[in-house]
Formats: structure tokens, C-alpha cells, sequence
């Protein structure tokens, strides 16, 4: 009988200690932190999708920071609206160029940060200066930044070497202020690295709580929008919910224990016919606003993706609305052939597309293929190379992502259908990446060309020189145009208003239609989808709600969508 | 006996040496880079800049060295207790996110282990000469247990979760609540934790019961138990020793299920989206987070480890041919 007492004892030993963890496991807070257990459900909007991690890094200088950091506690001079494709004062209240190289910053009067501190020109003069260490991320503005001079506590003198207005702008609306008297007591190692808990905030929230799957923000009493706009945001407290699944998001959000979900949920279009609670942007196709352009990358370095007629004919081969309607079931859009977001639709010109756009057909993908020499000599059904050699091409796309495997499906059908022999491989997402990378690829997708305030950017991700042994952010065709590219240099450093500006995007407009150094196939949709049970008056197309785009993903409070939570009412 | 402890300690630390260094290995053989990884999910699209934070996360995570001196480095962190930084969670260090997921994932097995092992045994073991229970019972054992785990705890989250609402669909504790010593929250912990729970008890409990049902007939057809049944034993006393010796193998089976409960119930955490390393290791693949991986296989590998010596240490204690072996000094 011994024995087994011992047996059962050992048994027993971590069950107990396994019960123990059950009562306490959990928190990682510091309980004097919290001020209250519980959130008032009508005080509190929960969102989910916005692609965190477990929350660590509190730091707005270096990227992995926490999602809503940047908008909610940190914020930037101006806010991009995406619908005016203008910028909107923000912590600045005017900003203007007084000269070729010279532009005055003036700040709203009044702006504390959340530990009492005044918001003044100098920690304009700081955060621009942050960027003289290498590793800051908008480190390029030193390329043609000369000097930040502050003139008087609200206003701010930059001096450029080069009056590059986009790429200023650019930084005007996406970079974020931070706290001088704060920072400048850290050494340098910890500005880049440190987690920088309990921050020091000017926006309308500060850190409530965290653990490993959500972050709690709580409302500031003090945010300077209420005196100088009259905005108040609704919810007390926003909670982020961190899911690794859209399955439990989806679950989450048609019960309401979720406001907001940011995440790809394809089908929503029936769960909404089901549950009049649920809502997106879009009452019909594509439901959503567009994010980015998934595009099609040729290598052209590799024969004979690098004869842009051949490009041309993949173009008109692939059939981008079935990839809508059966891959998407409608919930995005196809892409203009220009590749350029509808938010630059006043920039399209219609007159090039007229002129060198490519239409949909296969019959149009033969003619274009024969007329360029390429002919089916053997009678495989595929077309072969100029000099007689057989063409086979493969299109990688990163295994799991069932949407891009089935698209990548559909267009290598096409393309075959049209002659070409392209065949679809799925490999993992770390080798798609180093595919990318490298340039040891033939086809492969990818949609980094997003929402900003100029297309400049579209042309910088196609066009960008000289093409390095490796291309990590941009020209992954790695077409050389030598003219392409020094008229979006010339684009960067026009300002919107200038009529050379639309001369400058005609050129490029009808080059990237010319050459096809990426094809647009679809726009990504901004994915929202919203429960109407707690919290109403949400961002849509209707003229009496707000016309944001209704996403807390990171960089998009910038992007205006801080007024969805200032607009937000309760239900009932 | 001292002699087989310090053969095993010694198999034991050989085989922790090779494995950690498969730790260190295989994170690496993945294709990708994880700095660019982070760059490009952070979005740094500026290529002026990115190239310059490249080298200098680089040099933050040491990856500029050469990959035998980061296999050294590795291991010099390692036993100043160093598990490095988290890329994903970065600034976080690694151990500081694992001992964050580790009491739920511990939570969640160890009672669902420990549990479905005592009642699948003695189910099992009951099962072996009861009709009812054999024809009843197994088969639904059976059921459970051939089904894929996935779509079990699916239908579980579909059906209570959502259809019916008697627990919730996610989270560790529910996400209106801040960890308190109170009973709102202690219940809510419980009320969170029970459907995962519920779930991994239920799958493992068939094959347990199975293995004891099986384990048991076999004795009890065994010479040993015949002899005894003819000197005229007591049922319950053949019964009793065709327990112990059955028990053996399932001791076996539980050493080795306890060693795996560190690495969490992946399939069970992303289900309920359930904090804890399962998730936590989900992540890590995606993210190249090589530091978190390396940290979570490492825990994996002494899990294992001690189990396995664990249930060495019990073999001895409760099967006496084993103890005689050692007398006699053979191992």
C-alpha cells in the first residue's frame, strides 16, 4: 500500500500546484495601475484585427510598436484624409512654404503631454532631429533637410536643400511627435530599443492595461481637440483584442462582444444578410474601401518576362473580375491598369489609359503574343521564346494564404489558356520573401503599393534605382527605366498644386502601361466590418456618417480615422 | 542503483546537448530573414532608411556575426540564463513572453492530462470486464478519439461558444475584466478555461481508456493470473496485481505527455484563441521569431527530459523487477 500512496502523491503534487495557476494565472499588470476592474460595456469599444502581437514594445521610434500607439497616444502635425487625398491640421494648426527652401510650422497653443508638459516647437525641432541617427526610419528627410531652427515656442522654420514637397508631406502626416523633455534624458541605445512602458503621450488616450492577448486604452481628460475642434472621443476605453484566428474574429463580432473587426472575413456578405447588427463601409460589392494593389511581379531579368510585350500579353491574359467574383466573392475590386488606388482617381488620365491600356481577352493576349514573335511551333498549346526555346514560368505565392493560393490558381489557368505556360507553386512565406529579396524568382504577387497622400509612392515601389543585388522595398521587377525613374524623383519634389505635377503622373501613367513592369490584377480591401449593437453612426458612403476609413490598423488613425471614434454614438 | 542514475543522467545530458543544438539549427535552416520580416510588417518602406535599420537590428539581435560564433554566443546565454530578445515581441525578452503564455498553458494541460489519465484508466480498467461499460463506453471512447482533434473543438466553440452561448469563444479571462484577486474574475478565469479544457480532456481520455481496456485483458489472459486463479486467488487480488502491471506502460504514456505540456495545445489555443505557448509558438513560426522558438523548444526539451527521468525514477518505485534488476546490478 505504500507504493501506491507514493504513486497517488506524485500524481497529485501537480495537480495541486496546476489548481494553483488556475486561481492566479494571468495578470502581468502592476495592480496599483488599475483604477478599475471592469469596463462598462456602453463605455467601451473592443476591436480586433489589427495585427499585433503580444504587446511589449511602447516605442513609437523604431517599428513593432503596439498598435493605436501612433494615433491614439502619439500623433503627428497633420492627418492625411484619404478621401480629399489632402492633409488636415492636426497637432500643427498652419504650415506653409514662405520660400523655395523654406516652410513655418506653427502649433496649436495649449497642447500638454500626458505628464503635464507643454507641446512646443521644440519637440518639433526634436523628432525631426531623431532622424539624423541612421536607424530612425524617416532618417532620408537628412538627405535634403538642411536645418530645423525654432523661431518662438509655437512655431518651427525648416530649410531645405531640395524642396521635396511629397516626401515632406509625407512625413508631415505619418510621423510622430514625441516628447523632447522625455527622450532627450535617454541615451541613444534606449530611444531605439527601449520598450518605453507608460509613454508620454499628446493624443486622446493613454496605456490602461495589457496582457498577452489584449491592450487597454483609457480615455484622456486633457486632450487638446476638445478645446481647439470640439472633438471628444466616444468610448472610454478601447480594448484591442489580439486573435490568431478570423474564425474566432468573425464568431466574435456577429455575437457584439466585438465592435470593430479589422480582419479578412470572406463571406461577410451572408453573415449580414443574417444579422441585422453587422455592417461595412459598402452596403453592396466590394463592401470595403481599397488599401492596396495586389499586382502580378514579373522578373525581368529573366527572358522573356524582360520584353514588355510579353508582359503586355500576361496582362490581357489574366482575368482579374473572376479572381473578384470567385476567389473574393466580391469583397474587392479590380484594379484600375494604371495600378492606381481610387483614392488618385482625379490623377488617372483617362487619355493614356484610351491610348496604351490593356483590356481583358485572351484573344487580345494571342495577338499581342504573335505580334511580338512569339509563336506555339511545337504545337504543346504554349508559346515558345523568340529563338525556339520553351517557355515555362512559375508563380510562387506563400503557402496558407488561401485567398493568394486560389487567385494564383485562377491566373496561372488564364494565362495558360492564353498560351503561356505559367504554372502556380506555393512555397512558404519566408522563401516568398527571399525570393523577393533576391531576384531568384520568375512571377511571384505582392501589394506594398498602398494608401498615401500622393501616387509618388506607386511610382517609387515600380520604378526605383539602380536595382541592388537585393530589392527589399521596392522595383522587384527590377526594370530599369532610366526616364521612369527621374520623373518620380522630379514628382517628389513637386508640389500637388503645380500643373507639372499631373504633366509629370501622365508620363509615368502611360510608361507603366507601355512597359507592364508589375500588372495590377485587384485592390485589397481596407477589411472592416462592424456590429451595430453597442456602438452606431459608423463610417460608411452615407452622406450623414463620417467618410473615414473605419480601420485601426497601424498608421490609419493618422489617415483621419481618429474621427470615427469622435464621431461614434451609443446605441439604444 | 547509483550507477543507473548516472548512466541516465548522462544519456539524459547528451541528448540535451544534441537537441538544443538542433534548437539553434533548425530556426536558421528556415528560408527568410526575421529583421526584414519585422521591417516589412511594420511597413518601413522608405529604402533609404530601411537598408540602415537592417544592419542595425542586425547588430541588435547579432546576427552579423558569423553562425558558429552566434552557436557559441547561444550557448553562453544560455547558461547565464539568457534566452535572448523576442523579435516578434521585440523589445520583450524571451523569457519574460514565455513566462507570460506559461501558467495558462499550464493551466490548461496539466489538469486535462492528469485528469483523463486517472479516469481513462480506471474507466479503461473497468471497461476489461464489464460488458456494459465495454459496449457502452469504449465505443464512444473510440469516437472521440478517431475524430481529428481540430474538428472536434471546432463543433465545441461552434455549439456552446456560439449556438448555444454558455461560454465564451475567446480570450484567457473575459476582456472587460483586469485581473483581481476576486471572485468575478477567479470565476470568469474558470468560465474562459473550461471549454479548451473540456476539449483536450475529452480526446485523450478515449485513448487512455482504450490502452488500459486492452492492457488489462492482456494480463488478465497472461500465465501469471492464470496460475493464480487456479491456486484459487480472489478475483480481486489477481485483478489488483493484473492493474499494477498494467499500469507500466501507461506510466510510460503520461511521462510523455507531461513532458509535451510545455510546448502547449496549439490546435486547442488557436481554436479558442487561448493564450498560451501553443499560440505563442504559432507566431514564432510565422514571424521568424528564431529567439522566442529557440526559447519555446528549449522548454519542450527539458520538458521531455525530466518527465522521461521522472518516469524513470517511478519505474523504479513501483515495479519491483525493476528494483531486483538494479540489486542485482543490471540496469
Amino acid at each position: 500500500m505504500t507504493k501506491r500512496r507514493t504513486l497517488i502523491a506524485l500524481i497529485a503534487l501537480p495537480a495541486l500546484a496546476a489548481s494553483a495557476c488556475t486561481g492566479g494565472g494571468g495578470g502581468s499588470e502592476n495592480p496599483s495601475e488599475l483604477s478599475m476592474n471592469e469596463f462598462p460595456r456602453n463605455e467601451t469599444l473592443y476591436i480586433t484585427g489589427t495585427g499585433g502581437g503580444p504587446p511589449a514594445d511602447w516605442n513609437t521610434i523604431t517599428p513593432g510598436e503596439v498598435t493605436g500607439l501612433n494615433g491614439l497616444g502619439y500623433e503627428t502635425l497633420f492627418l492625411f484624409d484619404p478621401e480629399t487625398t489632402e492633409l488636415d491640421p492636426w497637432l500643427a494648426e498652419t504650415g506653409e512654404w514662405t520660400g523655395d527652401l523654406t516652410y513655418q510650422l506653427t502649433l496649436r497653443d495649449g497642447i500638454t503631454w500626458s505628464d503635464g508638459e507643454q507641446l512646443t516647437a521644440d519637440d518639433v525641432k526634436y523628432t525631426a532631429e531623431l532622424g539624423q541617427i541612421e536607424a530612425v526610419p524617416y532618417h532620408n528627410i537628412w538627405e535634403w533637410l538642411e536645418s530645423v531652427e525654432v523661431v518662438d515656442d509655437l512655431t518651427v522654420e525648416f530649410t531645405f536643400a531640395e524642396a521635396r514637397h511629397q516626401e515632406w508631406n509625407n512625413f508631415l502626416w505619418a510621423e510622430q511627435i514625441v516628447p523632447e523633455h522625455v527622450l532627450s534624458q535617454l541615451p541613444e541605445e534606449e530611444i531605439l530599443t527601449g520598450a518605453n512602458e507608460d509613454p508620454v503621450v499628446s493624443g486622446p488616450y493613454t496605456v490602461h492595461s495589457y496582457d498577452q492577448d489584449r491592450l487597454a486604452w483609457v480615455k484622456r481628460d486633457d486632450w487638446w481637440a476638445t478645446d481647439h475642434l470640439d472633438l471628444e472621443v466616444q468610448p472610454t476605453f478601447v480594448v484591442e483584442v489580439i486573435t490568431t484566428s478570423n474564425e474566432v474574429a468573425l464568431n466574435l463580432v456577429a455575437q457584439g462582444e466585438v465592435d470593430l473587426s479589422n480582419n479578412f472575413l470572406p463571406g461577410i456578405q451572408d453573415l449580414m444578410a443574417s444579422n441585422p447588427d453587422l455592417s461595412t463601409y459598402h452596403d453592396e460589392a466590394p463592401y470595403m474601401q481599397q488599401a492596396n494593389t495586389a499586382m502580378l511581379i514579373p522578373n525581368t531579368t529573366v527572358e522573356p518576362l524582360d520584353d514588355p510585350e510579353f508582359r503586355k500579353a500576361m496582362a490581357s491574359a489574366v482575368d482579374g473580375q473572376k479572381i473578384v467574383d470567385s476567389v473574393y466573392s466580391g469583397i474587392v475590386a479590380t484594379a484600375n491598369p494604371t495600378g492606381l488606388l481610387p483614392l488618385w482617381d482625379d490623377y488617372i488620365d483617362q487619355s493614356v489609359i484610351d491610348e496604351h491600356g490593356i483590356s481583358y481577352g485572351a484573344s487580345e493576349a494571342a495577338s499581342i503574343l504573335s505580334a511580338a514573335g512569339y509563336e506555339d511551333g511545337d504545337g504543346d498549346g504554349f508559346v515558345e521564346n523568340t529563338d525556339g526555346e520553351a517557355v515555362e514560368l512559375t508563380l510562387n505565392v506563400p503557402t496558407g494564404w488561401t485567398d493568394w493560393e486560389e487567385a494564383a490558381r485562377s491566373m496561372a489557368a488564364d494565362l495558360q489558356a492564353a498560351g503561356i505556360n505559367v504554372t502556380e507553386e506555393f512555397i512558404d512565406a519566408g522563401a516568398v520573401d527571399d525570393a523577393r529579396t533576391s531576384g531568384d524568382f520568375e512571377i511571384i504577387m505582392n501589394n506594398w503599393s498602398g494608401i498615401s497622400h500622393t501616387p509618388w509612392t506607386h511610382y517609387r515601389y515600380l520604378f526605383q534605382l539602380p536595382v541592388l543585388d537585393d530589392q527589399s522595398t521596392a522595383n522587384f521587377s527590377r526594370w530599369e527605366n532610366e526616364e521612369a525613374w527621374s520623373l518620380t524623383e522630379e514628382l517628389a519634389a513637386t508640389a500637388s498644386d503645380d500643373p507639372r505635377y499631373q504633366e509629370i503622373l501622365s508620363d509615368l501613367q502611360r510608361i507603366s502601361l507601355e512597359e507592364m513592369p508589375a500588372i495590377p490584377v485587384w485592390y485589397n480591401g481596407a477589411w472592416s466590418q462592424v456590429n451595430n449593437a453597442v456602438w452606431t453612426n459608423w463610417p460608411s458612403e452615407a452622406d450623414d456618417t463620417p467618410n473615414v476609413i473605419p480601420t485601426a490598423w497601424n498608421g490609419y488613425w493618422n489617415m483621419s480615422s481618429i474621427y470615427m471614434l469622435t464621431e461614434l454614438e451609443p446605441a439604444g | 542503483m547509483g550507477r543507473y542514475f548516472r548512466r541516465k543522467l548522462l544519456i539524459y545530458g547528451v541528448t540535451f546537448v544534441i537537441a538544443v543544438s538542433i534548437n539553434f539549427a533548425v530556426p536558421r535552416l528556415m528560408p527568410g530573414d526575421p529583421v526584414a520580416r519585422m521591417l516589412s510588417r511594420n511597413k518601413v518602406a522608405n529604402p533609404e532608411s530601411s537598408e540602415a535599420m537592417r544592419a542595425y537590428f542586425d547588430n541588435v539581435f547579432g546576427f552579423d556575426v558569423p553562425l558558429w560564433q552566434q552557436y557559441l554566443n547561444y550557448w553562453a546565454a544560455l547558461f547565464k540564463g539568457d534566452l535572448g530578445v523576442s523579435v516578434y515581441a521585440f523589445p520583450a525578452s524571451v523569457s519574460s513572453v514565455i513566462a507570460g503564455a506559461l501558467p495558462y498553458t499550464l493551466a490548461l494541460l496539466l489538469p486535462a492530462i492528469l485528469l483523463s489519465w486517472i479516469v481513462g484508466n480506471s474507466l479503461g480498467a473497468m471497461a476489461a470486464r464489464n460488458k456494459w461499460l465495454d459496449n457502452g463506453v469504449l465505443p464512444v471512447g473510440y469516437v472521440f478519439t478517431a475524430v481529428p482533434y481540430m474538428w472536434l473543438a471546432i463543433l465545441l466553440a461552434w455549439v456552446a461558444g456560439v449556438i448555444l452561448g454558455w461560454f465564451p469563444v475567446a480570450g484567457g479571462y473575459s476582456f472587460a475584466l483586469t485581473p483581481t484577486f476576486s471572485w468575478v474574475f477567479i470565476v470568469d478565469l474558470v468560465h474562459h478555461w473550461f471549454l479548451p479544457f473540456l476539449s483536450l480532456f475529452i480526446v485523450a481520455l478515449g485513448g487512455w481508456a482504450i490502452g488500459m481496456r486492452n492492457l488489462v485483458i492482456y494480463e488478465l489472459e497472461s500465465d501469471y493470473a492464470n496460475y493464480l486463479q487456479a491456486l484459487g486467488a480472489p478475483r480481486r487480488l489477481v485483478r489488483r496485481y493484473a492493474f499494477r502491471n498494467a499500469m507500466l506502460p501507461q506510466i510510460t504514456g503520461l511521462a510523455v505527455a507531461l513532458g509535451m505540456v510545455v510546448g502547449g495545445a496549439l490546435v486547442t489555443e488557436v481554436v479558442f484563441a487561448y493564450p498560451g505557448l501553443g499560440s505563442l509558438l504559432l507566431s514564432a513560426i510565422n514571424n521568424q521569431d528564431f529567439f522566442l522558438l529557440q526559447g519555446i523548444l528549449l522548454f519542450i526539451v527539458i520538458g521531455v527530459l525530466v518527465f522521461n527521468f521522472l518516469a524513470d525514477v517511478v519505474y523504479v518505485l513501483v515495479d519491483p523487477r525493476t528494483r531486483l534488476g538494479l540489486e542485482g546490478g543490471q540496469s
